[in-house]
């Protein structure tokens, strides 16, 4: 059981989304992370998902996504080189002055960007993989997290390999 | 300038429809008015459930898309067990569904259901047209999408405005373009060579033949190959009549309720080679000990359904008819497996399946045999769901593919007469019977005036033992004969027939049996043939949940 990072590109069409989420939680897969969005093609859209599983549960996973009429192609991409991202929000307290120091300390480290300052809480950006990101929010723990967002995993495969429709 | 409605009637007959099951409401109004004088033939029903299921029964006897129609809200999701059914045997229809006016989806208007959300796990594909000038290419789409590949159900969902409004008449396309949906159908040539080669190498090679080779209508194929290389073929429920009952190298069914033979055949094959079929846990029982010394050939069309529940050594994706067809060219030499042939000759001879008592008691083996007996193989059997349904699995003999129709994967009560109401039309030249149980008519038993409306001829006999008689059976040996909510009191089901204004006679001793079944197929129309049979009689063998195949109860001692 390990997570996969399954990049599928499929038709931009009203209900896409739910027919493959409802394919996970119809057969028992377990989503971890899902993102999605419009890509190169005006009519597609390209989905990342992250599912737990072994190989055989990865392997039906893929073949009951490639049943779907408006899914176009199903690449399993955990075994290839690739770029792998995902951004995240941090909403966290900070009503003193030495906090916020050190949150703005944090943020440099991690390479992070405040974006929002209020009166009691900062917002901070990161883009990153899931490792930087769960060692971020360890550190900002301590000053108490208010809300936290995340887009889910994107991720693209290195040089010049695409998941792209075959057609093209 | 063409409305919506006239452009769906349109794009029906360009795909060759001749035939729809449907119940007319508000939102199929427009439709309804354009079939008033469409050379299209309408069948009323009494209950959408029947539309979609006499769709099905319609498409399996023919091997074509059946249509079936019904209004928004109440009546598409009284459609849902039809699609549900069809969906789970990989059965090619077309539901066509009204819907609440697009200005008014998603505002909880009356009649509305989100039908498309609802049948998404239940469908290969569904559509919700929006723009009228979609409707010819999404009807084109839907028959190619049902009908190709691994068949299965396609709704299309048309909201009232999109019916009602004119528009200039729309192209056509040509061609369907799918880039997501190119189903393979020639093998892949090496594993088909791996495939010949392990079949060389076998000494106790088995086939085991599923819908898949119905579906791909690859019977002479099947048979071919079998005969030439002498393989016993066991069949599936759904795989029945893919080679006829007497055939010699035929072992019947396997399974739960299979026959002693052809289990024990796949418990000590070295090699099974299954066809169109997915190892279904009715066929495997424990799947551990599922041809537990067998390698493993699958060919099927869905890639999904390799490996799915058992390991494969060689996964052949492709259509079932084109496969066979290059493994039928390309063998060198034709086999023999005498020993094993022999040896399975030894088991059918001392494990056959139990015909019925001769204790003076009507026995449903004994109804089937004499029905199979006079129909020669001859006629459409369809089948309700439970004891009826296994019996009739067991004791007719099928001779023919499509001559056999039965809810396999969703094991659906009250499928079986409007299932035969859609055969019929199918194959209006051969007698149709509903081989049905007192509880499962009673699911549909409101199509007895359909038949009657159109005098449609199927024969419904009604195995009745007053009693949910396979739920019965497994309280009786799994728990204690508590027979808790499954007696049913007795029904006159002459009389109901009688009052929809059709015919029918009670049979309660064996020497009535034959010429009621004749006398039936002589009268021009719907009959009811109501045999009053022993209450408590069992479905044997059978093999317990989670056991292997071969520990069979209800068998023959084994020597």
């Amino acid at each position: 059981m390990k997570p996969h990072t399954l990049s599928v590109l499929v038709e931009n069409k009203a209900g896409v989304l739910s027919r493959v989420t409802g394919l996970f939680s119809r057969r028992g897969f377990n989503i971890d992370s899902l993102a999605v969005g419009p890509c190169e093609e005006p009519d597609m859209s390209r989905i990342t998902i992250v599912a737990i599983g072994d190989d055989a549960q990865i392997e039906q996973i893929m073949k009951q996504l490639n049943k779907l009429i408006d899914v176009i192609k199903v690449s399993d991409i955990t075994e290839n080189e690739r770029v792998e991202r995902e951004l995240v929000m941090f909403k966290v307290t900070a009503d003193q002055g030495e906090t916020r120091a050190e949150i703005m300390q944090i943020a440099t480290i991690f390479r992070a960007q405040i974006v929002d300052v209020g009166a009691k809480s900062v917002i901070l950006q990161v883009v990153g993989d899931s490792d930087k990101i769960d060692a971020m929010e360890k550190l900002l723990r301590q000053f108490g997290i208010k809300e936290l967002i995340r887009t889910g995993r994107i991720a693209i495969l290195r040089g010049t390999k695409t998941v792209a429709s075959s057609k093209e | 300038m063409k409305t919506g409605a006239k452009l769906l009637i349109e794009s029906l007959q360009r795909e060759g429809v001749d035939t729809i099951f449907g119940y007319p409401g508000g939102s199929v109004l427009p439709i309804y008015d354009e079939l008033y004088d469409s050379p299209l033939r309408h069948i009323l029903v009494r209950h959408e459930q029947a539309a979609a299921h006499a769709a099905d029964g319609y498409a399996r006897a023919s091997g074509r898309v059946g249509v079936c129609l019904a209004t928004s809200g109440p009546g598409a999701c009284n459609l849902v067990t039809g699609i549900a059914t069809a969906y789970m045997d990989s059965v090619p229809i077309v539901a066509l569904t009204g819907q609440v006016p697009t200005t008014m989806l998603g505002n909880d208007a009356f009649q509305e259901s989100d039908i498309q959300g609802i049948t998404m796990p239940v469908t290969k594909h569904n559509y919700l047209v929006k723009d009228t000038t979609d409707i010819p290419r999404v009807v084109k789409e839907a028959f190619y999408i049902a009908g190709t590949g691994r068949q299965g159900p396609v709704l299309i969902d048309l909201p009232k405005d999109v019916n009602t409004r004119s528009v200039k008449e729309p192209v056509v396309p040509e061609k369907v373009v799918l880039r997501g949906y190119n189903p393979t159908y020639k093998g892949n040539k090496r594993q088909v060579d791996k495939a010949l080669a392990l079949i060389a190498e076998a000494e106790r090679p088995l086939i085991y033949a599923g819908g898949g080779v119905i579906s791909a209508n690859a019977s002479p194929e099947l048979i071919g190959f079998a005969t030439k290389l002498g393989i016993p073929v066991t069949t599936t429920l759904m795989g029945i009549g893919c080679i006829p009952c007497d055939h010699p190298l035929n072992l019947g069914m396997l399974g739960m309720h299979g026959t002693e033979y052809a289990n024990f055949a796949v418990t000590e094959c070295d090699l099974l080679i299954a066809i169109g079929a997915r190892f279904d846990d009715r066929v495997t029982g424990n799947i551990s000990t599922f041809a537990p010394h067998a390698k493993v050939i699958h060919i099927d069309i869905d890639p999904a359904e390799i490996g799915k529940n058992k390991r494969v050594d060689v996964p052949i994706v492709g259509d079932v008819k084109s496969v066979l067809a290059d493994m039928l060219s390309s063998l060198k030499k034709a086999g023999a497996c005498e020993a094993w042939n022999k040896k399975i000759r030894y088991w059918k001879q001392h494990h056959p399946l139990r015909a019925a008592k001769e204790d003076g008691c009507l026995h449903p083996q004994y109804v089937l045999a004499k029905m199979s007996e006079i129909l020669k193989g001859d006629a459409v059997i369809v089948s309700e769901v439970g004891q009826n349904q296994m019996w009739t699995a067991q004791h007719f003999c099928f001779r023919h593919p499509r001559t056999w129709i039965t809810s396999g994967g969703l094991g659906t009560m009250g499928y079986g007469f409007p299932a035969a109401i859609g055969a019929h039309f199918a194959r209006p030249d051969l007698p149709v019977f509903d081989v049905a149980g007192d509880g499962s008519i009673q699911m549909n038993i409101q199509e007895m005036g359909t038949v009657a409306q159109y005098n449609i001829p199927v024969k419904i006999a009604i195995l009745n033992n007053q009693y949910l008689g396979m739920v019965r059976q497994w309280q009786e040996l799994f728990y204690d004969r508590r027979y808790s909510y499954t007696e049913l009191p007795p029904v006159e089901f002459v009389k109901i027939a009688q009052a929809y204004g059709i015919e029918g006679i009670k049979v309660e001793s064996c020497e009535e049996v034959g010429p009621a079944i004749k006398a039936s197929l002589e009268h021009d129309g719907p009959f009811v043939l109501d045999f009053r049979i022993e209450r408590e009689e069992n479905v044997f063998p059978m093999v317990p949940a989670g056991a292997a195949i071969s520990e069979m109860i209800g068998g023959h001692p084994r020597s």
